[in-house]
């Protein structure tokens, strides 16, 4: 059997989860509660028609006056003046009050058709608005001729062959206030405004769609100053290439724990550890390391701000200014509260799509349980590990175990193809780092726990003494190696004296 | 106040250059829109004349506008329902949809006979 014919909506992520966009020819109900983005949607669909589909559309405002509309949706970036000079849009505000009209005795609703109709034949118009129509019922008192005209309206719209969205303000356990979902049958798409622990997310869902399939979950998505962008996140295939491609940590010792040549290409990289232990320095280094290779990395601050990471790297030794300045570095700072989780991670979807980056650092994901719900914040997670994955880009994930957070460690470590440990080792009145490998999916990989340095001029890593009264790092390392050369092995003293890097395994 | 004293003169003067020089110009304009000639239209059309030749006699006057003929002009009146009754003159606008038929409704929603109202 043929499928039906679809009309694409020119909103990025609709026309996936709707396979093709709407039903050709038939009017299609979009609705939802105040303030949801009905308006929006609807408008996005005439304006992308117009401009990219060559359609011309046809926008009758019940709600808004023409030019609070194209007010509106300037800040878009919708020159609608423009499009109507063209003869690419109509714009019609039918004004309604009930306070001027009066009603007596028969009448219908044919002065809405010739209007409809006379926009629709002058600009040859493909797409037809109707927002919203359900204004019709506050203005006018006869629901029964009202509901048989929206009847012959939509009847109408499908002989006219136009594809049309009509809006509808969400009732009280309905989808719509005045059932317009029983005229508009063939494609309903519900659209949902919440607000979850004083965060705000979005969310499309399709309800129906007749003839069609059609993804059912609820989708995420996000207005922002290029209207609405749709997020289909859950294709949680696991049938992506994999690379055997090898790049480097950054810290030429870290490489050699990894079999002398890193973090696979495109894997995930998650690097945990208590507060203070260099994570963020492990981070960096990363990135300054994907930056020398000519390569562009993504880092997403969500503790400090660019400036302050900048800073803060300088004093070890480590300039990524000069990345930034060459634009294969780029900062993306904000705080977690800013928005809820799918928020970020669409928002995260979409810095990825355009700054195209191989490496991407977030910093810290820990940060991210302030928003969400545990649970949630590893579903989330696992989707941004999953989409990096797919994009062939390296992820680095830094994590702050201290306490409750513990369980993100433990759930997004099966996620990750490797993973790093900083600790703290307190002895003798001082606090040392150490490092170390708890996995590192496909390859062999140093088991040993290394003393963490982080030195002026970078990160290193020094083999910890394991003497018979067990490891020993900082001072007493240092006090021993002194003390006991005869103990001390002979590379282990050239690992100490020399840079790592020239250290011959 | 002297601007607002101005402006009443000049409506006055107005009203009666328009009573005289254009006794054309009635004291009640009214628009009714149809689309074409449904029995809907010809009883709003047929109601309204009754009405006009009984309360209103020598000072009105009817335009019928069909749609089908005029389609651009519905915009500019704000017309979604057929037939839509438009009283231009006097000020403010006033609508009444339908075809009509109950008089007294006709006549509250234009203000037709306030003198007997008051």
């Amino acid at each position: 059997m043929k499928s039906i014919a679809k009309t694409k909506t020119g909103i990025s992520g609709l026309d996936d989860i709707t396979e093709g966009g709407l039903p050709s020819g038939r009017p299609t109900l979009v609705c939802g509660g105040p303030g949801c983005g009905k308006t929006l949607l609807a408008m996005q669909f005439i304006v992308k028609g117009a401009t990219l589909y060559n359609e011309p559309g046809v926008f009758i405002a019940f709600e808004e006056k023409v030019e609070e509309l194209t007010y509106n949706v300037a800040s878009l970036g919708f020159d609608l003046d423009k499009l109507i000079k063209n003869k690419k849009l109509r714009l019609d505000y039918v004004h309604i009050d009930r306070t001027e009209i009066e009603e007596t005795g028969e009448y219908d609703l044919d002065g809405l058709f010739i209007r409809l109709e006379h926009a629709i034949d002058s600009i040859g118009a493909k797409r037809v608005v109707l927002d919203t129509i359900e204004n019709l019922f506050a203005g006018l008192t006869n629901e029964g001729i009202l509901r048989a005209e929206l009847r012959r309206l939509f009847q109408w719209l499908k002989s006219k062959g136009v594809t049309a969205i009509v809006t509808g303000e969400k009732g009280d356990g309905t989808l719509t206030r005045h059932g317009l979902e029983e005229y508009v049958s063939d494609c309903v798409i519900l659209l949902d405004h919440r607000i979850i622990n004083q965060v705000s997310t979005r969310r499309i869902r399709i309800v129906k769609y007749r003839g069609s399939i059609h993804g059912t979950n609820e989708y995420p998505f996000l207005i922002d100053e290029e209207g609405i962008t749709v997020f289909p996140v859950t294709s949680l295939k696991l049938d992506k290439d994999v690379s055997t491609k090898r790049i480097s940590t950054g810290i030429s010792a870290l490489d050699k724990m990894f079999n002398g040549k890193g973090f696979y290409k495109s894997s995930s990289i998650l690097v945990s550890g208590t507060s203070g232990t260099g994570k963020t320095s492990i981070a960096a280094h990363f990135a300054d390391a994907t930056c020398r290779r000519k390569e562009k990395c993504l880092f997403v601050a969500l503790e400090e701000s660019p400036k302050q990471i900048i800073r803060n790297m300088r004093s070890i030794g480590l300039d990524l200014d000069r990345h930034v300045k060459s634009g294969l570095l780029e900062f993306q700072s904000f705080r977690p509260g800013l928005h809820g989780l799918e928020m970020h991670l669409a928002s995260l979807y979409k810095m990825v799509r355009k700054f195209k980056p191989q490496s991407v650092v977030v910093d810290p994901i820990t940060n991210l349980v302030t928003v969400g719900l545990i649970t949630e914040v590893n579903a989330m997670l696992l989707r941004l590990i999953d989409f990096m994955q797919s994009e062939g880009i390296t992820l680095m994930l830094t994590a702050l175990n201290s306490g409750s957070s513990e369980h993100i460690d433990e759930n997004v470590s099966s996620l990750v193809d490797a993973w790093i440990l900083v600790r703290d080792l307190e002895s003798d009145g001082e606090r040392n780092r150490a490092i170390y490998i708890m996995k590192s999916r496909g390859m062999q990989h140093s088991n040993e726990v290394r003393e963490f340095l982080i030195t002026s001029k970078g990160l290193d890593l020094v083999e910890v003494y394991r003497g018979p009264n067990g490891v020993l790092v900082g001072s007493a390392r240092k006090a021993k190696m002194r003390e006991g050369m005869a103990f001390a092995k002979k590379n282990q003293r050239k690992h100490f004296n020399k840079p790592a890097k020239k250290i011959p395994r | 106040m002297q601007k607002r004293i101005n402006a009443n003169i000049l409506i006055n003067l107005q009203k009666r250059f328009r009573d005289k020089y254009m006794p054309g110009e009635k004291k009640w304009e009214l628009r009714l829109y149809v689309a074409g000639k449904t029995p809907k239209s010809v009883t709003a059309l047929t109601n309204l004349k009754k009405y006009c030749e009984t309360h209103l006699k020598g000072q009105y006057r009817i335009e019928v506008i069909d749609l089908l003929i005029q389609p651009q002009l519905a915009e500019g009146d704000q017309i979604f329902a057929i037939p839509t009754l438009v009283r231009k003159v006097p000020e403010p606008i006033r609508k009444i949809i339908g075809d009509l038929s109950n008089e007294e409704k006709v006549l509250v929603g234009l203000d037709i006979r306030p003198v007997k109202q008051k």
